[in-house]
């Protein structure tokens, strides 16, 4: 099979440059013929390059380890689920999945998008072959072919490492990868619309559920590897400001800043050249992830084996940054705004303030993930920031955010009056104060956890009085009821309402971002029948009995595992077994170093979080880090709310008023829009 | 004042704010991350290097890893391949810490010449590729 996968690669690489070709020509001499070829070779390339993903799958389920690379990530007694997932747990296999999604991304925005946006399309089909044609040539001429053979067959392969056989991160790597891929598309369409001088709103009409999409992906893919990063990294927390978590943060606030602006050019042709430059300083982005994620020119605990691949995505991220650059910089002169700004106290400048935190929360990360390599060029000392730089920066930063979350949409589009205001935040701003007033009785005292949870308040505040008077208003209007009259309100105005619930999830987010600051610790090495006791910020005691040590064997895997008895204020709540894991292949020899499970007990208002770090030899004494963790639970809430909000919006179909909105400045003043 | 220039100050004012906040976050937080030569050298120089908070990459050395479980105390010598420095660190270890793997360790020499880390990272570049075959 791997015949057939290296044929195929090629056949890929082939149509890939051919596509290019096609489209950039085709687009220039204006010829239908090679426009039309174009596109056929993007859908050829997805169909060459899904017939090698068949190939490798192929060889994963077949165990022939005589590829090097299922050699090195599977093994006869890996579970299959890990063993389909082994695609994209190396280096070689991901990128062969990052040229096919791209593939397939691409053909689908080729067949899907509206006949009013043809003329954009083989540019589209252009970059898209380019792009993939770049993946498809690092695999070929960067010592990254998943189907490269070994000189001899080994009797089984090295395994998954088993910090990678978490269900989590089955689905976190495709979900990430998902959101950086289709970047490539509104990319695409930029460029398109660049080239064509076609810079109007009409491009953005056209991407704008696109970069739904890959924002969508690259919220769960964060919330998944959050999530991973909890429960199978053992050291407590979900988000540690890594390198590789900080590449994957920046397009995803680059895209936010997107969604937002977006709508200023629409309603009112402002921000034309800062829409364009944040879709294109995005999809660098997400090259630039690529990057650091490959190359290891950062220490991370994400990193891949370094390799030359990295210098390739480095040397793409230039070249493609300057030549995208550049003809942006051509077609400045046509990107004129068409409104300017009427007033501070209006919709558009509150959304101006908004992109401007964005970019300056992922401007702040930027610099600080780059830190030792411009002090090191600067200086010649490498000098690093780690988590307080990001929090010291960030929290603050974070907070204004979340203020103008609430601001934004109590404001109307040109300018407010005063009257106005008042009936608009009379009830939000009273709901923060009281939520202030409650914490500070209840004896909260961390100033950023106050200010996070009041504001948390007032945000919720504007929300439920949005929906509140929407459904109101339909009640009054046509009689429905009011749970009718709620559900027509967001079915009719999807984007305004499914808006209004990813910001309630990311309020969520916040609040439980708030609860860390209340973490508390305690290490402890104790025999059987010895125990020891943590106090919650809630104010009870937990008492940890250690019961005693079980070793057994599973699949893959020696464990041994701690039992431990935990009560709450004297009364029991359950058991907790933390595990070590040592895994095995098939001859029972180890592989791997041994690996911590946290046993986690998660609860509404915190979590119990226990590690297990080692037995003292021969005995059945055991050393345990326990760890209360507040309000961990409603960061996975927040972000399947966050979720559900982005499906809402992205749903197909809409209300013709939402239709109506779409093309034209048409400028609705806050009391006219429901 | 028009509504463009309002914006201007506003805009600003973020601007300076973000900067203001990256500088002094970059000065309270900022880390040396030195290899033992560097470490060795500054010492040399400049003795007020003692007892300053830093990161320290550098190799463990094969079989200097003494662990004691019980007391939640590990202790072993690192080397970039000239200079040596023995480190403390109490607390558990990553589980991909062993005696051949590179580090990073977080902490303070101090003047008996040990590293009292706070912390210790395992930075292994075949993280998710398996333990090549001995």
């Amino acid at each position: 099979m791997t015949v057939l996968g290296n044929l195929a690669l090629w056949l890929a690489l082939l149509v890939g440059v051919w596509g290019a070709l096609a489209g950039f020509v085709g687009r220039r001499q204006a010829r239908p013929d090679l426009a039309h070829s174009a596109r056929r070779a993007v859908f050829a390339m997805c169909g060459a390059l899904l017939v090698a993903v068949f190939a490798l799958e192929w060889a994963l389920f077949q165990h022939d380890f005589n590829v090097e690379y299922v050699a090195a990530y599977t093994s006869r007694n890996l579970p299959i689920f890990y063993t389909w997932s082994a695609l994209y747990a190396g280096q070689k296999g991901s990128l062969l999945f990052w040229a096919t999604v791209l593939s397939v991304f691409g053909s689908l925005a080729l067949v899907f998008t509206p006949r009013r946006h043809h003329e954009l399309l083989p540019t589209v089909a252009g970059v898209v072959a380019l792009v993939a044609s770049f993946f498809i040539s690092v695999m070929l001429f960067g010592h990254a072919n998943p189907f490269h053979r070994l000189p001899y067959t080994p009797l089984d392969g090295s395994g998954l490492n088993p910090q990678l056989q978490n269900p989590g991160m089955v689905f976190h790597p495709p979900m990430l990868y998902l959101g950086y891929i289709s970047i490539t598309i509104p990319f695409a369409f930029a460029i398109a619309a660049l080239l064509s001088k076609r810079v109007d709103a009409d491009w953005l009409v056209a991407i704008r559920k696109w970069t739904l999409l890959s924002w969508l992906f690259l919220s769960i893919g964060i919330c998944l590897g959050m999530w991973w990063a909890y429960v199978e990294l053992g050291w407590g927390g979900y988000w540690a400001w890594d390198p590789v978590e900080n590449a994957s943060l920046l397009p995803w606030l680059t895209m936010t800043a997107f969604l937002h602006s977006v709508m200023v050019q629409e309603k009112r042709g402002m921000l034309k050249k800062w829409n364009l430059a944040l879709i294109i300083g995005s999809w660098l982005l997400s090259i630039f992830g690529t990057f650091i994620t490959r190359s290891g020119v950062i220490s991370s605990v994400h990193s891949f084996t370094q390799s030359s691949v990295g210098y390739f995505f480095l040397a793409f991220l230039i070249a493609t940054g300057i030549a995208s650059f550049a003809l942006y910089a051509t077609r400045l002169p046509l990107m004129t705004a068409e409104t300017r700004l009427e007033s501070m106290v209006s919709r558009e400048a509150s959304f101006l303030f908004n992109n401007l935190l964005l970019i300056g929360i992922a401007f702040s990360v930027l610099w600080g993930t780059l830190f030792p390599i411009l002090s090191e060029l600067v200086q010649g000392t490498k000098v690093t920031v780690g988590p307080p730089f990001f929090n010291q920066v960030n929290v603050p930063l974070g907070l204004a955010l979340l203020a103008l979350t609430g601001i934004g949409p109590l404001i109307a589009w040109r300018r407010a009056s005063l009257p106005n205001l008042r009936r608009q935040f009379a009830v939000p701003a009273t709901a923060g104060g009281l939520t202030l007033l409650v914490l500070l009785v209840g004896g909260m005292r961390d100033f950023y956890a106050l200010m996070a949870i009041a504001l948390g308040g007032f945000v919720a505040a504007t929300i439920v009085q949005e929906f509140a008077r929407g459904a109101r208003a339909r009640h009054r209007q046509y009689d429905e009821a009011y749970p009718a009259a709620l559900g027509r309100l967001i079915a009719r105005n999807r984007r305004r309402y499914g808006g209004y619930i990813v910001h309630t999830g990311i309020v969520i987010l916040f609040v439980a971002f708030a609860g860390m600051a209340f973490k508390t610790e305690t290490e402890a090495t104790l025999r059987p029948g010895e125990s020891a006791s943590l106090r919650s910020p809630y104010g009870h005691t937990y008492t940890f009995t250690h019961l005693g040590i079980s070793q057994y064997d599973a699949l893959n895997r020696q464990i041994t595992a701690a039992t431990l008895e935990v009560r709450r204020n004297g009364k029991p709540i359950g058991y907790l077994t933390p595990e070590k894991r040592q895994h095995v292949d098939g001859l029972g020899r180890p592989t791997f170093q041994p690996s911590t499970e946290p046993a986690i007990r998660s609860m509404l208002r915190e979590d119990l979080y226990v590690v297990l770090g080692g037995i003292v030899d021969g005995t059945e004494q055991a050393v345990f880090r326990f760890t209360i963790n507040p309000l961990v639970w409603w960061v996975w809430y927040g972000g399947m709310i966050v979720a559900l909000g982005g499906l809402i919006v992205m749903w197909p179909g809409g209300a013709p008023a939402a239709r109506r909105a779409q093309a034209g400045y048409g400028v609705r003043l806050v009391g006219d829009d429901r | 004042m028009n509504a463009g220039t309002k914006f201007a100050v506003g805009a600003a004012l973020i601007i300076g704010s973000v900067g203001y906040l990256m500088a002094s976050g970059v000065k309270q937080t900022g880390q040396y991350f030195l290899t033992p030569t560097e470490l060795s050298q500054k010492i040399a120089v400049d003795p007020s290097f003692y007892n300053v908070g830093m990161k320290v990459g550098a190799h463990v050395v094969r079989g200097s890893v003494a662990k004691d479980v019980a007391t939640q105390t590990l202790s072993f010598q690192v080397t970039d391949g000239s200079a040596h420095y023995p480190v403390v660190f109490h607390g558990l270890p990553p589980d991909t810490f062993t005696d051949s793997v590179e580090v990073v360790v977080e902490g303070r020499l101090q003047r008996d010449g040990v590293i009292h880390a706070t912390n210790v990272l395992a930075k292994c570049g075949s993280r998710y590729e398996a333990v090549p075959k001995a």
